[in-house]
């Protein structure tokens, strides 16, 4: 059974119809990549799934559980995941504070106001240990507004990570990062295949088409097309648009 | 490392020069011209200041009615004595919990807002309190105020202390302000007080970690309105009577002003600092001229102006650009030396 099932939704801002019927379905353990052109509405999809915005009609299914409309932090709390785009950390909180907000252990004692955090040791260790899973290990010290662009970007998944998801929802990871940047990630997104599930929001092609499993085209709100990287490329939708042509 | 080590103290070493100094007042304050009641002010502002930088400074909750919760505290505590009991604990608990009501009741309001929208709720919020508090005679003695409110003694078991005369109303404030400072740090350093400031930060992105933000607001507007309840009952019984006046929207602004001009949105201590200059300016100023907030608002322009951070925020910069001059030295040795 899929890990993460989208049945027939529809997402609409007033009388503007965002997302007109998506369906989708991703497997556990599976990279997923969600890609089309702009306005399509990937991101409007990605905020439904994630719980920022509430489907005016339809079902997200998480592990059969229907998650659709309860609210971010409901759903984060059953192991959904995200990175933002557009970059939101802590700025001033140091790259280390700002993965061990993201930590269950932190959580679980949210309305803990008797102990100072800065005694706790086993946090900083956590949180250090996810640093430096995303190359960020000498970095923990730095207040993340003084990281350099690329840096901000690894320390955006590092947040997510540290939720210790079951499902990973990446919204344009490389958006603004050069080449070497670019492959940076794809070499941290790659170490993470299999040993989590992956839905990735993506507009460099070469970067979605190496390293997914399935891809969903959106296009108009709805998923136009879907399939192996391998067969998305003979898609005529794909080939029309010229999307696939870095395969 | 210095600033976390701080943070895991249960008293720092600014504590107790800040305290020790406090002591010391009533040692001094006759001879540079003031006087032991304006240490006791001090000290119930600085209370009231740091309630509301809760919400301002660390959850970045601009609260600009807040002199209600002070106000009802202050209410609260003269009705307490008046018609539960006649005891110092029994009212300051009376004027918490009242404090806390009126934030619960605020708060299911306008917990699920943020910035201008929270601000103009809490503006109205403010002004409906206050307009209770004047148009309601047989409680709150409208405009007349609530009168012959007691300095009650302090009683621990069979021990009392009278506070009836200022120097010890000081150092009973000084006591209570001690422990509510202890108290602040903790919890402003605590899980809690990091999610606090991380949904200043961004509210989106605490709620996608799965923290109910709209709990965790609404739960420090109650501790913040049930602390400066608490403030309101101390300020009620140092001037022995309660008036609707604090609950204005200028009475309010000025707490919002102490806040800003002492550095709350960058330190611990702004408030603090805030209220001393502000209280301090007043009768020095005061003293002088009868235009003395003329004087005040130039000089919080021109803080708004070049030192948004505030005083605390331009300590800060200067300690560090001193720390960096003595660093400097030997930087560039190191350099010159690995180069």
């Amino acid at each position: 059974m899929a890990l993460i099932e989208a049945e027939g939704v529809h997402v609409r801002f007033g009388d503007r119809v965002v997302l007109e019927e998506i369906n989708l379905a991703v497997d556990e353990g599976e990279l997923h990549g969600i890609m089309g052109p702009n306005g399509a509405g990937k991101t409007t999809f990605f905020n439904t799934l994630t719980g920022s915005v509430k489907p005016s009609r339809g079902r997200i299914r998480l592990d059969g559980a229907d998650i659709a409309g309860i609210g971010p932090y409901a759903i984060a709390r059953r192991g959904v995941a995200r990175s933002f785009q557009i970059m939101t950390l802590f700025n001033d909180f140091t790259a280390q504070d700002n993965v061990m907000m993201a930590l269950p252990a932190l959580r679980a004692r949210g309305f803990d106001m008797r102990r100072a955090v800065a005694n706790d040791s086993a946090l900083a260790e956590e949180a250090n240990a996810v640093l430096a899973s995303v190359g960020l290990g000498d970095k923990a010290g730095i207040s993340a507004k003084l990281l350099s662009y690329g840096e901000r970007r690894a320390l955006e998944i590092a947040v997510a990570l540290a939720q210790r998801p079951r499902v990973l929802c990446l919204d344009e990871p490389t958006s603004g990062l050069g080449t070497d940047g670019t492959l940076r990630i794809a070499e941290l997104i790659r170490s993470l295949k299999k040993k989590l599930t992956i839905i990735a929001v993506e507009h460099d092609m070469r970067f979605l088409f190496s390293l997914a499993d399935r891809i969903s085209v959106i296009h108009w709100g709805q998923v136009v097309a879907r399939g192996t990287p391998r067969e998305l490329q003979e898609n005529p939708w794909v080939k029309r648009s010229n999307l696939g042509s870095f395969g | 490392m210095n600033g976390s080590s701080s943070e895991a103290r249960l008293i720092t070493p600014t504590m107790l020069g800040t305290w020790l100094i406090l002591a010391s007042v009533p040692l001094w304050i006759n001879a540079i011209g003031l006087y032991p009641y304006i240490g006791v002010e001090i000290l119930i502002w600085s209370i009231y200041a740091l309630a509301f930088n809760l919400l301002l400074g660390t959850s970045g909750l601009p609260s600009f009615g807040h002199g209600a919760f002070f106000g009802v505290g202050a209410y609260a505590f003269g009705l307490t004595q008046f018609n539960v009991a006649a005891n110092i604990w029994v009212c300051l608990a009376g004027a918490t919990l009242a404090g806390a009501l009126a934030g619960l009741l605020v708060g299911l309001f306008i917990a699920h807002r943020r910035g201008i929208y929270f601000a103009l709720m809490t503006i109205a919020f403010g002004q409906i309190f206050w307009t209770i508090s004047v148009k309601s005679h047989s409680v709150t003695g409208g405009e007349d105020g609530l009168l012959n409110i007691l300095r009650l003694p302090v009683t621990f078991g069979i021990a009392s202390f009278d506070i009836s005369d200022n120097e010890a109303l000081y150092a009973f404030v000084l006591v209570v302000f001690a422990v509510v400072v202890v108290l602040l740090w903790r919890l402003v350093n605590s899980p809690y007080g990091r999610i606090l400031s991380a949904i200043r930060q961004s509210e989106t992105r605490t709620a996608h970690l799965g923290y109910n933000v709209w709990l965790y607001k609404l739960s420090v507007i109650i501790i913040s309105a049930g602390l400066s309840g608490f403030a309101g009952g101390l300020f009620a019984m140092a001037q022995r009577s309660a008036f609707p006046d604090v609950m204005n929207l200028a009475q309010s602004g000025l707490v919002v002003m102490m806040t800003l001009v002492g550095g709350g949105l960058v330190s611990f201590w702004g408030p603090v600092v805030g209220v001393i200059v502000f209280l301090i300016a007043r009768d020095v100023i005061g003293a002088m001229t009868n235009a003395w907030m003329l004087y005040f608002g130039t000089m919080f322009v021109l803080l708004v102006l070049f030192r948004p951070e505030g005083l605390a925020g331009a300590a800060k910069q200067l300690a560090e650009r001193w720390r960096a001059r003595r660093a400097a030295p030997n930087a560039l040795s190191s350099a010159t030396r690995s180069g």
